[in-house]
């Protein structure tokens, strides 16, 4: 189905609002940091009304993936046609949008979370101006990738976001931020040049039939029949059709290894974003030094999008290497959930501890997509959702401490909680959300990622459960010593949290409360993509071949 | 007979003949409007439009004129363009230059020798005749030996000066040295000529023909900055004005990459099995495995300019290497001997027009007001003057070839073309060459933006008078919004790679 505003479609507003909230920005007089801050909020919240229509009229029985049909909310439109000359083909940008039960609740968290990150922001105070602009502009580049059904367009979505991350973290972090702001940046570039090599060997590898008349893709056969040209493509659809290869190119065929080669370069472009163990690195630099707001964007949304990406790109276009690489897949899940906790337990420093326990929690969201299975992926997508939700909140909580005691020292606190009573209610929700207490959102993903992953690697998901212990553990250990034990003579005067912090952690709280006692509102909408990706992903005879 | 080809050749040789004519009127007018260097600039500007019209009229149009010594054809205009806009912006830098105007008694001179420089690259483009590029060549190296060492005052610039004219000198002899070895074997100059009388020898002394081949890179070597033929170019860089660089790393290139392309395509295709012409691929003769040496040469270009760029903290300097870098992405365009590689380095030239352009015209405008070079010189300058500080990122981001600027859609262009053609390792090590490049630009994006300006310096705006911010943003309008709609210029571009059929 098709939903406009004034004639222009629904996603184009999602992804485009903030730039246009960006440009309205930059317009205003430099001395009025209210007016930027207020315009941010408000282009914000209708982003999240727009969400909110997005979500009121998604249709919960299409299941996307791998046909245009499924896909909700499509646009489509030629951006670059270049007409053929002789030895080059024709080349053929679309900026194609629409979103299915993978996407549809990714485009939910962004546009939370973002307007979460803005309430957030309210206390910058240096160059207010530019880093509103950027983090607008920020917000675009993550909602695009989301949104985009090109690869070209995803490609420089996922480009786009880096620059303004870069500043954020360079320009308004802690004192180690220019080295945390590169490292950054390098990772994240080394990653994405890989994703380009492999976008381009697909696109000259397909070969994809164009209806001359109404601009449709077509089935290979139909097109053949029709006598039509083929051309070259980016279309993410197209390209998970096998048969929409060159016979004989690069990728074509199935298992072979440039397939494989192709698989894996697309897979650390993704790795180095969710981040996976050993392309970890960057990230506790990252978070300690972000602002709070940029490291909940940071853990809330961009961690998603190398998640993402291996549902929407790898995985649905090179299924055989899927398949062959599902077991060291589980096997890096695994890593992650374990030393991400091991690590998380050894810090002493709050933000680093939180940013530990954010690679152990993607662990799971990578063991329950190599399962493969309705419950495993189920439960990844949904626990990149309340993920999402879930760490924004800490990361929240983090920066309302920070502001006040000017430490991160898990050490120098204890007793806070007769100081900050309300402060202690909502940090208590969020611990005991992530460590996974039944009746919070975390309890439910998490459930599924390992009842999915237990059907297919039994060995593992015994090892990786080891892992919900260890959450428990340092989770716990922190809450106490935050706020049990006697309260340090300097923290007497420490002010309760304020209305503007609670108005950034309240909505967080109760979504993670409500889903946790009632996920389906979120577990429908993904269904039907869910079952439709792992069916396509795994037919029958593969998977019977693994066992199930 | 004999008159007649000389009427149409000199008919079609009218934009030359312009610039010329701008040569001798830029020395008049010195001569006459003594110390108003204002007016011979007027006057350069004036040829170089005219030029450019004249070309612009020439467009579509094939052929060989000289009895061959010269084409006309579009791989020629589409440089042509190249060259002339450079040259256009720069007369417009130069005369926003404080450091030139230290030299005010021979400020006219330099104009005139902007005009014969331009007027020798243009000849580069066209020339198919073994002499003709060899003088073409000379004619460009000598008028640019005298403008790097214009501001005599500045040692660095002497010293820049001299390193220039041996090297020139020794590389031009090499070629020269492996052309009279090429007309030994085939006894004609014209390149046409002896890509027929090579593959219509029985034999060939590969031998011979392949010490040919090397010498004659070494020329091109030189003129494009190749390793390992760019020991002068950091010095020379650092030391000439700032706009004699920025004018070296773009139009010089440009003309250095024009004669190379024609003449590795035209002489040693092998046009006889090249069946596959219009697929774009075409193959090569026997005998010299240019694509591998290329590649070598191209892998070793982009790594030292990359690595080395690192350490550098004079601006101009790290932009000299980082121009040797990018010839040795555009090397990579030639190893695939493709249409579709050399469609991506035409497209890539023109990226690299504004972006490398850009980046040198705020390097001049910070050493007006500073009179250094030092990348300590950025600190802050985000705050200070954001229009240049937000300019000189643009273009920072677009030589490292990210999204959205032209610059990424340069380098897309590049590695399709490797992709497609199956030089995946290739590939692999320019994209992570440019991932190294990153580090170097954004170390001066992050002393512009990142870095605390400290108290010892007040926050002292560079004052930017209105022309030249205007011209600014004149550079960033296309390095950003070619990005957005790049067809129009890609269809040129492809359009642009024929050198046969006259």
């Amino acid at each position: 189905m098709s939903f406009q505003i004034l004639g222009i479609g629904i996603l184009t507003w999602l992804t485009f609002l903030p730039v246009i909230g960006m440009l309205f920005l930059l317009l205003l007089p430099k001395k009025s940091a209210d007016a930027v801050r207020w315009t941010s909020l408000v282009v914000t919240f209708l982003q999240v009304v727009l969400a909110a229509l997005v979500y009121v009229y998604f249709s919960r029985s299409l299941g996307g993936i791998n046909t245009v049909a499924g896909m909700q909310f499509v646009e489509k439109a030629t951006w670059i046609d270049i007409k053929s000359v002789a030895w080059f083909g024709r080349v053929h940008i679309d900026y194609f949008m629409g979103i299915d039960g993978i996407s549809g609740p990714m485009v939910l968290l962004t546009a939370l979370i973002s307007f979460v990150g803005i309430i957030a922001s309210w206390n910058i105070e240096k160059a207010v101006k530019g880093y509103f602009a950027l983090y607008l502009l920020l917000d675009t580049g993550m909602m695009g990738v989301f949104v985009a059904l090109d690869f070209f367009l995803f490609y420089v979505f996922w480009e786009v976001m880096l620059l303004p991350m870069y500043f954020l973290i360079g320009i308004w972090g802690g004192p180690r931020r220019e080295y945390a702001a590169i490292k950054f940046f390098l990772y994240t570039l080394f990653g994405s040049v890989l994703i380009l090599l492999a976008m381009l060997a697909l696109y000259f590898s397909s070969s994809v039939y164009i209806d001359p008349q109404t601009g449709v893709f077509l089935a290979a056969e139909a097109g053949r029949a029709m006598g039509i040209t083929p051309i070259h493509s980016f279309n993410l659809i197209a390209l998970m059709d096998p048969t929409n290869f060159t016979p004989g190119s690069l990728l074509a065929g199935i298992g072979t290894s440039s397939r494989y080669i192709a698989f894996i370069a697309l897979f650390i472009g993704f790795a180095i974003k969710v981040p996976i163990f050993p392309f970890h690195t960057w990230l506790p630099d990252a978070h300690v030094e972000a602002p709070t707001a940029i490291s909940v964007i940071l853990a809330g949304v961009l961690l998603k999008m190398g998640t993402y990406g291996l549902l929407r790109v790898s995985i649905p276009i090179f299924p055989d290497a899927f398949r062959a690489y599902a077991i060291p897949l589980a096997i890096l899940g695994v890593i992650n959930i374990l030393y991400g906790a091991l690590a998380a337990m050894a810090q002493t420093d709050f933000k680093k501890l939180i940013a530990y326990s954010s690679i152990s929690h993607m662990g799971i969201v990578v063991l329950g997509i190599a399962a493969m299975n309705t419950q495993g992926v189920s439960g990844a997508v949904f626990q990149m959702f309340n993920h999402g939700t879930i760490t924004a909140m800490l990361f929240l909580i983090v920066g309302v401490i920070y502001d006040r005691a000017h430490t991160r020292g898990l050490n120098e606190f204890g007793g806070l909680a007769n100081q900050m009573p309300k402060y202690t209610g909502v940090m208590s929700v969020a611990f005991f959300a992530a460590l996974g207490l039944p009746g919070l959102s975390g309890f439910v993903s998490e459930a599924f990622s390992f009842l999915g992953a237990f059907a297919v690697f039994q060995t593992l998901t015994i090892i990786a459960a080891l892992g919900i212990v260890l959450t428990a553990g340092y989770m716990l250990w922190t809450l106490q010593r935050v706020f049990l034990g006697t309260l340090p003579e300097k923290w007497k005067a420490l002010p309760d949290i304020n209305g503007r912090e609670l108005a950034a952690l309240v909505p967080l709280a109760v979504i993670v409360l409500f889903l946790g006692i009632y996920p389906s509102p979120m577990l429908n909408m993904m269904n039907a993509s869910v079952n439709t990706l792992v069916k396509f992903v795994t037919p029958v005879t593969a998977a019977a071949a693994l066992g199930f | 007979m004999m008159l007649e080809s000389i009427q149409t050749s000199l008919s079609l040789f009218q934009p030359e003949i312009v610039l010329c004519a701008t040569v001798l009127a830029a020395i008049l007018v010195d001569l006459i409007f003594r110390r108003r260097p204002v007016i011979v600039a007027g006057t350069v500007i004036a040829g170089l439009i005219v030029t450019a019209v004249l070309v612009g009229a020439e467009v579509g149009v094939r052929a060989r004129i000289f009895s061959g010594m010269y084409v006309l054809d579009p791989f020629a205009h589409f440089f042509k363009f190249v060259i002339l806009g450079s040259a256009l912006l720069i007369v417009l830098f130069s005369l926003a230059s404080k450091e030139l105007k230290t030299a005010p008694k021979r400020l006219g001179e330099y104009y005139m020798l902007l005009a014969s420089m331009t007027l020798g690259m243009v000849l580069m483009t066209g020339a198919s005749n073994l002499l003709m590029m060899y003088l073409a060549l000379e004619l460009t190296s000598i008028s640019s030996y005298i403008v790097t060492g214009f501001t005599r005052e500045a040692r660095d610039s002497s010293e820049a000066s001299l390193k220039y004219v041996i090297y020139g000198a020794v590389s031009s002899g090499l070629m020269l040295y492996g052309f009279s070895i090429l007309f030994g074997l085939t006894g004609t100059l014209g390149i046409y000529e002896l890509n027929q009388s090579l593959l219509s020898m029985p034999s060939i002394n590969w031998t011979a023909l392949l010490i040919a081949g090397v010498l004659a890179l070494a020329g091109f070597g030189y003129k494009i900055s190749a390793v390992p033929f760019h020991f002068w170019t950091p010095d020379v860089y650092q030391g000439a004005p700032v706009t004699i660089t920025a004018f070296l790393s773009v139009a010089s290139k440009a003309g250095g990459f024009a004669m190379l392309m024609r003449f590795l395509k035209v002489t040693f295709i092998d046009l006889a099995s090249s069946t596959q012409l219009a697929s774009g691929i075409w193959a090569m003769m026997q005998g010299i495995n240019w694509p591998l040496l290329l590649a070598v040469v191209s892998v070793a270009t982009m790594v030292v300019g990359n690595f080395v760029a690192i350490w550098q903290d004079n601006l101009k300097r790290l932009l000299a290497y980082s121009s040797i870098a990018h010839a040795g992405y555009m090397l990579m365009g030639l190893v695939v001997m493709s249409n579709q590689g050399f469609a991506a380095v035409l497209i890539y030239f023109v990226a690299y027009l504004f972006m490398n352009l850009g980046a040198f015209y705020v390097v001049m405008l910070v050493a007006n007001e500073t009179g250094s070079e030092s990348i300590e010189e950025y600190r802050g300058l985000g705050y200070r003057t954001p229009l240049v500080g937000v300019s000189m990122a643009i273009f920072l981001f677009s030589l490292t070839g990210i999204p959205p600027t032209f610059g990424f859609i340069g380098k897309l262009y590049l590695f399709a073309a490797l992709v497609n053609q199956q030089w995946i390792w290739l590939a692999i090590v320019g994209v992570l060459n440019s991932v190294v490049s990153l580090y170097y630009y954004m170390r001066i994006v992050r002393n512009m933006f990142l870095k605390e300006v400290d108290g010892r310096k007040p926050l002292v705006p560079i004052s930017i008078p209105v022309p030249s911010a205007v011209l600014l943003i004149f550079l960033v309008i296309p390095t950003l919004g070619l990005f957005l709609y790049f067809g129009p210029l890609v269809d040129v571009a492809q359009a642009a790679v024929s050198m046969f059929g006259f």
